[in-house]
């Protein structure tokens, strides 16, 4: 089954992959994006996750919808975190199963890709100097162009 | 009528409100809003044409005329992932 989430609690990898995997599958391909400890060699302490996470949910499932129509997958599953994150948490998981590997082995690439222009998130990174910032992605991303 | 009027991240920081209840005339649209935002934050003119515009959970242009009860949301470039 499908399942688009904006959560405070941990990110589980393995329970994700028990939610989209069916009998029928051959393949499931999880993407994680994680924590790093360094943005361009200055040092992180940790990250701060906002999200608008109502209209966020409603975007993820838009992306699994597109996924569906481009490939031959069987279930999406896509969490985000939110609040508080230390170095080497899991802040994003993306799991998609399908019957053949290639489907979704490029379904999860371009999901990422699509969830990093379209979905209502944002990240503070806190700087072991003691800065902090509100990072501001691409404003010339799709999101504009959204029908 | 009454607009329910969400910031987050750096918008929020600046206004210093997650959500607000703000009075509009009658076919008053998002651009009326945004002056209106602007009028009581000067630094929000100055970052508001790098905001997207939701309403009702939808990204939607500035000329968007708004009804009671709509939910608006302005979301600065997004960083997840």
């Amino acid at each position: 089954m499908d399942l688009y989430r904006v959560q405070d609690e941990v990110i589980e990898p393995a329970a994700l992959h028990e939610v989209v995997l069916a009998d029928s599958d051959g393949a499931v391909t999880t993407f994680a994006g994680t924590v790093r400890d360094n943005t361009k060699g200055r040092g992180t302490s940790f990250l701060v996750y906002d999200a608008y996470k109502e209209m966020a949910e409603k975007k993820l499932k838009e992306i699994g919808d597109e996924l569906k129509d481009k490939w031959e997958i069987n279930s999406v599953g896509i969490l985000h975190r939110v609040g508080q994150l230390e170095i080497r948490e899991i802040s994003v998981l993306i799991a998609i199963s399908s019957p053949h590997r290639k489907a979704s082995l490029e379904a999860c690439h371009y999901a990422i890709d699509r969830l990093k222009e379209t979905v209502p998130v944002w990240k503070k990174e806190v700087w072991s100097d003691g800065g902090e910032a509100w990072i501001e992605g691409d404003i010339s991303a799709p999101q504009k162009t959204e029908a | 009528m009454k607009i329910k009027v969400l910031f987050f991240a750096s918008v929020r920081d600046l206004v210093g409100d997650a959500e607000r209840v703000v009075s509009l005339e009658d076919g008053a649209t998002v651009t009326d809003l945004i002056a209106g935002l602007a009028a009581a934050h000067k630094r929000f003119i100055e970052m508001a044409p790098s905001l997207m515009v939701s309403v009702n959970q939808e990204y939607m242009p500035r000329d968007t005329v708004l009804n009671e009860g709509d939910e608006v949301a302005f979301i600065p470039p997004v960083s997840g992932g």
